[in-house]
C-alpha cells in the first residue's frame, strides 16, 4: 500500500479520535454496557477494551458468507474503523476470533474460522497495524453468537471478531 | 495362550490383576453342519435372514456362591450380570433377537457344557448361550459356550480369567466369540470409545473429554472442561489418546494418557494444530495445521520428529484417515472450491478427488476392512455416508438434519457417529449398521459428540 494511503487512514484516524475523545455521541445508549467505565466519569477509559467496543460500535465484528472469507466492503470498513483505534493505541494488541456457522463439520469449521480471522489480520496489517500486535485463534462452530438454526443466526455466527487484550 | 493388557482405566490395579488369559475350547469335533443354514455367510445385505434367530442366554451359572469384589455381587449375581450384558449386547446392536436371562430355566455348574437339548427344544430356542463363573484365588474364571439346539452340538466356546475389576470384559469376549460364530465377522464388542461429553448453553458449551466400554458402561472424564476439548482418537494401543484442546487459550494437540491422565502437547509450534489421527501400527501421527490462513496435512513419527508435510494446495486440507495398509490416506480439501474427499499415498504423492455426487463430502474414515469409506455427505442435511475407496457405490445410512463424523467398529460392519439436533444444539452418539437399518443412540451420562470407536482391546 502506498504511503499516500497510509496518511491517508491516519488523518482520518486522528480525526475521529478526536471525536471520541470527546466521546458522548460516540457511546452506546446504555452507559452500563461499557465494563471500564467507572473511573472515567461514564466514559470507557482510552484504550480498553471497552473503549474499542464503544469506538467501534459493532465494527468489532466482520461477517461472511456461507463457506467465505473474502474482505468485502462493508468488512473493510469496520477493520479501518478498528485499525483507526490500535493506531493511535500502538501499545495495544489484538485477537481476532473466527468463528462459523453451525452447517458446517466440526474440524473443517476449525480450519474456516482461523482462515476468516486471518483474512481479517491481514487487512488489518495491510492498513498499516503492525501484524505482530494481532493474533487469531479460531471457534469453529463452538461458541456461536445467535442460537438460532436458521439463515439470520448463521449470518450472524459468520464472523470475525476483534478483542483487544487489556 | 495370549496375552492381555489390562482395561487403561484398571491399569491402577494391575498390580492385583493376573493377565487376562484366553483359553480357547475346542469345540467338539466334526460340526460341518453348522455351517449350513445362512448363518456364517455374513454380508450385509443377508443379515434379516440370521437376526431373528433365536438365542436363548442363560445365567452363568457358579460352582459356589462366594463374595467377589466385582461391582456386580457374589459369584451368581455375577453370573447373571455377565449373562445380562451378552444379551443386553446381541440385543442391542439389531443383530440378534435373544431372549433371557430373566425367564429362562437356568442351568446347574455342571449342566454348562451339557446342556439339556431336548428342554430347549421344546422352547424353540436354535442356539443357547450358557456360562460358568467362580473364583479362582482372587481372579475370576469365565467360561462361554455356544450351542446349536436342533443339532445337538457345541459350536464355540472359550474361557478367561480376569480381574474383578474387568469382569465386563469377560462378558464383551463371550458376545463377540457367540457373534463371530454366527455372522463370521470379526468381533467388535471388546472396545472403547472416547467421545466429547458436552454440557452447558449452546453459546458456551463445556466440551470434555470421555472414555467408555463400547456398551457405555465404566464412563469416566478425562479432561475438566476448563478448556474445549475435541475430535478424541485412542491409540491403537489404548495407552494413548490423541486430541484437541484449547488448553493454552488455541487449539493445539495432544496426547493424553487414560490411566495417569498426563497429557503432552504433540506438536511444538505457534500455529492452529487440528485433526489428530493415528496411523494403524500407531507409528505415526496425523494432523493439520494452519499457516496463513491455508492449511495442510503433516505427519509426524508418534514419539516426535520432524513432520513431514504431505498437502501443499491452497486452500484447506484437513483430516486424514489411513487405509488399514496404512498406505493410503483419504482426506478432504476445499482446494476445488468446496469440501470434497481426496486419496493420496501415505507419502503425499498421487492426491486425486473420489468424491463426485454433488454437495459437499467431508470427514472421510477408512474402514478397517479397507473396503469403504465412510463420510458426512452434505446437501441440504448432514448425512452418514460409505463409498468404495474409488468413489463409486454411494449409499447413505442416515438421515437426519445434522448426523457427522462416522467413526468404524473395529470390525467395519457398524458406525458411530454424532447427531445434532436443529435449534437446541444438543448432540448425542448414535451407532448404525451397514444395512442403515438399525440404528440406535448410544447412552451418554450427557450430551455426547466426537466419538471415536477404538479397536479391539489387546
Amino acid at each position: 500500500m502506498s504511503k499516500g494511503t497510509i496518511a491517508a487512514v491516519l488523518a482520518v484516524s486522528m480525526a475521529l479520535s478526536a471525536c471520541a475523545t470527546k466521546a458522548p455521541k460516540q457511546l452506546p445508549p446504555d452507559p452500563g454496557a461499557a465494563t471500564a467505565a467507572d473511573a472515567n466519569n461514564g466514559a470507557p477509559i482510552p484504550g480498553s477494551q471497552a473503549d474499542f467496543v464503544a469506538f467501534t460500535q459493532g465494527q468489532d465484528t466482520v461477517y461472511f458468507d456461507t463457506d467465505r472469507y473474502n474482505i468485502d466492503s462493508e468488512d473493510a470498513a469496520a477493520l479501518a474503523t478498528q485499525a483507526q483505534w490500535l493506531m493511535r493505541y500502538p501499545g495495544k494488541r489484538a485477537t481476532i476470533e473466527g468463528h462459523c456457522d453451525e452447517r458446517g463439520t466440526r474440524e473443517y469449521n476449525l480450519a474456516l474460522g482461523e482462515r476468516r480471522a486471518n483474512a481479517a489480520k491481514t487487512y488489518l496489517a495491510s492498513l498499516g497495524v503492525d501484524a505482530t500486535r494481532l493474533s487469531t485463534v479460531s471457534y469453529g462452530k463452538e461458541r456461536p453468537a445467535a442460537m438460532g438454526s436458521d439463515e439470520a443466526s448463521w449470518a450472524k455466527n459468520r464472523r470475525a471478531v476483534s478483542v483487544t487484550i487489556d | 495362550m495370549k496375552m492381555l493388557l489390562l482395561s487403561p482405566l484398571f491399569a491402577a490395579f494391575a498390580a492385583l490383576a493376573a493377565p487376562l488369559a484366553a483359553q480357547p475350547v475346542p469345540p467338539p469335533a466334526a460340526s460341518p453342519p453348522a455351517e449350513e443354514g445362512g448363518l456364517t455367510g455374513g454380508s450385509v445385505s443377508d443379515e434379516n435372514d440370521w437376526q431373528d434367530l433365536g438365542i436363548a442366554i442363560t445365567d452363568f451359572a457358579t460352582d459356589a456362591d462366594v463374595a467377589t469384589s466385582t461391582t456386580a455381587g457374589s459369584t451368581a449375581q455375577l453370573g447373571r450380570g455377565l449373562s445380562r450384558i451378552v444379551a443386553g449386547n446381541l440385543r442391542n446392536n439389531g443383530l440378534f433377537k435373544p431372549s433371557g436371562p430373566d425367564g429362562l430355566p437356568q442351568p446347574l455348574f455342571s449342566e454348562v457344557q451339557a446342556p439339556s437339548y431336548g428342554l430347549w427344544q421344546g422352547r424353540s430356542a436354535e442356539m443357547l448361550v450358557q456360562g460358568s463363573v467362580r473364583m479362582v484365588g482372587d481372579q475370576i474364571a469365565v467360561g462361554c459356550y455356544l450351542f446349536d439346539v436342533a443339532l445337538g452340538q457345541q459350536l464355540a466356546g472359550a474361557s478367561w480369567t480376569v480381574a474383578p475389576s474387568d469382569w465386563r470384559r469377560a462378558a464383551h469376549k463371550c458376545s463377540d466369540l457367540v457373534y463371530s460364530r454366527l455372522s463370521g465377522e470379526n468381533p467388535f464388542f471388546d472396545s472403547r470409545i472416547a467421545y466429547i461429553a458436552e454440557t452447558g448453553p449452546k453459546s458456551r458449551r463445556i466440551k470434555r473429554l470421555a472414555v467408555m466400554d463400547s456398551d457405555g458402561a465404566n464412563h469416566s472424564f478425562l479432561t475438566t472442561g476448563q478448556a474445549i476439548a475435541l475430535t478424541p482418537r485412542y491409540s491403537p494401543d489404548y495407552k494413548s489418546i490423541l486430541y484437541l484442546s484449547y488448553l493454552n487459550g488455541s487449539p493445539r494437540i495432544y496426547t493424553i494418557d487414560p490411566v495417569t491422565r498426563s497429557q503432552r502437547l504433540v506438536v511444538q509450534s505457534s500455529n492452529p494444530i487440528f485433526a489428530p489421527r493415528w496411523s494403524p501400527d500407531g507409528k505415526w501421527v496425523l494432523y493439520s495445521m494452519a499457516q496463513a490462513g491455508n492449511t495442510d496435512i503433516y505427519r509426524i513419527p508418534a514419539g516426535g520428529g520432524t513432520p513431514l508435510r504431505l498437502t501443499n494446495t491452497p486452500g484447506i486440507n484437513i483430516g486424514g484417515s489411513f487405509s488399514p495398509d496404512g498406505s493410503k490416506i483419504v482426506f478432504e480439501s476445499d482446494r476445488s472450491g468446496s469440501q470434497q474427499i481426496y486419496v493420496m499415498n501415505a507419502d503425499g504423492s498421487n492426491q486425486r478427488r473420489v468424491s463426485f455426487f454433488g454437495g459437499r463430502a467431508a470427514t472421510p474414515e477408512w474402514s478397517p476392512r479397507g473396503d469403504q469409506i465412510a463420510f458426512t455427505h452434505i446437501a441440504g442435511n448432514f448425512r452418514i455416508a460409505v463409498m468404495s475407496p474409488g468413489g463409486g457405490e454411494l449409499r447413505y445410512l442416515t438421515d437426519s438434519w445434522q448426523d457427522e463424523a462416522p467413526s468404524w467398529a473395529p470390525n467395519g460392519r457398524l458406525i458411530q457417529f454424532f447427531r445434532t439436533l436443529q435449534n437446541s444444539g444438543k448432540a448425542s452418539l448414535w451407532q448404525v449398521d451397514l444395512t442403515g437399518r438399525n440404528q440406535r443412540q448410544l447412552p451418554t451420562p450427557v450430551d455426547a459428540s466426537d466419538p471415536a470407536w477404538g479397536p479391539i482391546r489387546p
